[in-house]
């Protein structure tokens, strides 16, 4: 052997060692969560850091998060050791591909979590990783339009109107705000906060009198925003911008406000209609693909990032809260706090009427938003009879609640199988 | 190896190149759009055609596709013309023409939208000249001629230089003695430029606009950017459909009309701007 050949082997020796104990190590954390740079740098700095192992995390859109995932299902392995995404991403997936956690001895605190985290299986499916919800913002300046004797913690539709009337009044142009673009999550209020609180149900009473009052009350209030709304997506930007005053948005998508100029926003619950104040907890999970190529340190990450101080570290990179009992630190950022107080005012109030996330609709969740979206885009943007909107709605929402079989969620009565439109 | 064999081997990498990645997975995604589960059905077509949405996305594309594709010609020849008279310089004002190629299509629909939406560059423009009192909001649902204005504005900036590339080719080709016994027999320029340069640009003419057309028809990042969820395109919806509603079947089926309209207005071109046999340069 010359000594060029056993360099050569040397060296290759040494990579493949390298190779080896790389792909033994490294977990890969395959998540639709914290994908803004910063939120991605945070977590893997100051979150996954303090991993025994080693993790290479990998935020993605949910389109290609999905595709990658179903390649490696279907070829039957893969590299990714842990998903994290939204509980609607999960329930899209054969709840097969995952494997059970029942036995990880981690859980929420909170049990209606835990039991959207089974999939409508009888076993855990993934495990609640973090929260968060939608709230309202405003700029300070138009507090001083709020109407007389209205609170902002306990507001009512009706004067939400009224306010954001009063403030177009003065400044001349609309200033409430939407989030109704291609990537704003419009069909979550209407299907957490609209319907809950006008018609007490989401697909039961998606075609009642009482839903057409709530179109109704939209269409007035839609007087009065901003008309480049259909062109919002995250309205921490629109508040920074001054282009909205008043806004209702996710908490994580109204964190930068909050902490760029804490002294100029405040946070406040959502409003309440005829039947109550409808809000939604949003709920990201973690769970583990059975193409998994090393459980057990899969397992370990997950025990890891339920551990409370995990959790904290968490909140302060990505804005979602603890789903475990936690003691809050005093030093959040702005956002953190704001959104807190928020939403345990919205959860904490005497007509909170909580709408839970869609379950049960597999693979149809997009097409179940696509109505909800598409009533908007008729009854708002085009103007078209909310009647005759809601009519032609029904049947398809009535078809995808029968192929799918789900049954009735929150605030809806329960139903015995798949849950009828009335 | 003899020499006879040798063109098939150099082709070869390009076709094996073009079975794996185009015909391939061409051949599963017309699969997909016909078949769901066992036999064929036009199911998903039929069910992409009935949507509401439909319609309306198919007519902006076109329409899109109409009003920016004739001005992107225009524009091509003119700036095409210039440059071949360009004694000094003629590169540096290529490269700089040819800027907007390099970005992607995305950032170019970001860069429009900085400009249009409310708080944007127009708007403090207009308003620090005292044009206005208060900035406007001109992408909203209320003033769809306007989005589509700036969608047209924003295509026409991006993807003139494409067929620039390739016409400013194509003059060059042109030999410089057609020209000179038309300037010896008293013609104008107009005239040099309807009866030499325009009939012997006809491959060059082509290729861009066939380009150009089926790239008109996929529009979709430029959309996304400045029109948000209120000027729907038919790539738009493909997206919708295959990442939103994950229904690769409807994805399948609205791609393969997309194809086929590719395919009708590519061949209208071939027949319309077709070179006599015989007829070369």
């Amino acid at each position: 052997m010359t000594v060029f050949t056993k360099f050569l082997c040397a060296s290759s020796g040494i990579a493949l060692a390298l190779l080896g104990t790389a792909a033994q190590a490294d977990v890969v954390f395959w998540s639709t969560q914290a994908r803004p740079a910063e939120e991605a740098q945070a977590m893997r700095d100051n979150v996954l850091a303090g991993f025994s192992g080693t993790v290479d995390y990998q935020p993605n859109e949910d389109g290609p998060w999905l595709t990658r995932l179903q390649a490696e299902l279907q070829a039957g392995s893969g590299s990714i050791g842990v998903l994290g995404a939204l509980h609607g991403g999960f329930s899209a997936l054969d709840p097969d591909t995952l494997v059970d956690l029942d036995d990880l001895g981690v859980a929420s605190s909170s049990d209606s979590f835990n039991a959207l985290a089974r999939l409508g299986t009888d076993n855990m499916q993934y495990v609640p990783w973090m929260q968060a919800s939608y709230i309202m913002a405003a700029n300070r300046e138009a507090l001083q339009y709020l109407p007389a004797g209205a609170d902002l913690n306990a507001l009512s539709y009706d004067q939400l109107i009224e306010w954001a009337a009063a403030v177009q009044a003065a400044v001349g142009e609309p200033k409430f705000g939407f989030p109704a673009g291609p990537d704003g999550l419009r069909h979550r209020y209407f299907q957490g906060y609209l319907y809950p609180s006008y018609t007490d149900g989401v697909v039961r009473t998606f075609a009642s009198d009482e839903a057409v009052a709530a179109w109704e009350m939209f269409r007035r209030l839609w007087a009065h925003t901003n008309p480049a709304s259909t062109n919002f997506n995250f309205m921490q930007e629109q508040l920074l911008s001054g282009d909205a005053w008043i806004v209702w948005d996710h908490s994580s998508r109204l964190a930068n406000a909050f902490n760029e100029r804490p002294d100029d926003f405040v946070a406040f619950p959502a409003p309440a209609g005829p039947t109550g104040r409808g809000f939604m907890p949003v709920l990201a999970g973690l769970a583990i693909p059975t193409t998994a190529p090393d459980q057990d340190a899969a397992r370990a990450l997950v025990q890891y990032l339920l551990q409370p101080e995990t959790q904290i570290a968490t909140l302060r990179a990505t804005n979602f809260f603890p789903v475990v009992e936690v003691e809050l630190p005093g030093d959040l950022p702005p956002s953190v706090q704001a959104a807190g107080a928020a939403i345990a005012a919205m959860s904490g109030a005497p007509d909170a009427n909580p709408g839970l996330l869609p379950a049960g609709l597999g693979g149809k969740g997009g097409d179940f938003n696509r109505i909800f979206i598409d009533s908007f885009e008729r009854i708002v943007l085009a103007g078209q009879d909310i009647r005759t909107v809601l009519d032609d709605q029904r049947p398809r929402l009535a078809a995808i609640m029968q192929e799918t079989g789900a049954p009735c969620w929150a605030p809806d009565a329960p139903s015995e199988g798949a849950c009828p439109v009335e | 190896m003899s020499t006879r064999y040798l063109p098939y081997v150099l082709i070869l990498p390009t076709l094996v190149f073009l079975c794996a990645f185009f015909l391939y997975p061409f051949a599963l995604v017309t699969r997909q759009a016909f078949g769901t589960g066992d036999g064929v059905s036009l199911d998903t077509f039929r069910e992409v055609t009935s949507y509401w949405k439909f319609p309306i996305s198919l007519q902006n594309t076109m329409l899109l596709a109409a009003a920016v594709v004739p001005v992107q010609l225009a524009l091509a020849l003119l700036m095409a013309t210039m440059v071949n008279r360009m004694k000094k310089g003629r590169d540096l004002v290529l490269y700089v023409w040819t800027i907007p190629l390099g970005i992607s299509d995305l950032a170019a629909g970001i860069i429009w939208l900085a400009i249009f939406e409310q708080s944007g560059f127009l708007n403090s423009m207009m308003l620090g000249l005292g044009v206005i009192d208060r900035p406007t909001a001109f992408l909203s649902y209320q003033h769809p001629g306007m989005i589509f204005l700036a969608i047209a504005l924003a295509e026409i900036w991006r993807a003139t230089a494409i067929m620039l590339v390739i016409l400013v080719a194509g003059i060059g080709l042109i030999p410089k003695e057609y020209y000179e016994a038309a300037e010896v027999f008293g013609a104008s320029p107009w005239q040099r430029f309807r009866k030499i340069t325009l009939p012997l640009l006809r491959p060059s003419l082509q290729t861009a606009l066939i380009l150009r057309v089926v790239l008109a028809f996929e529009v979709f990042a430029v959309v996304a950017a400045l029109g948000g969820t209120i000027f729907p395109v038919l790539m738009g919806e493909i997206y919708a459909y295959q990442f939103d509603l994950q229904n690769g079947g409807a994805a399948a089926a609205l791609a393969l009309i997309v194809l086929g309209i590719s395919i009708v207005f590519t061949l209208i071109i071939l027949r319309v701007l077709r070179v006599p046999k015989g007829a070369t340069i």
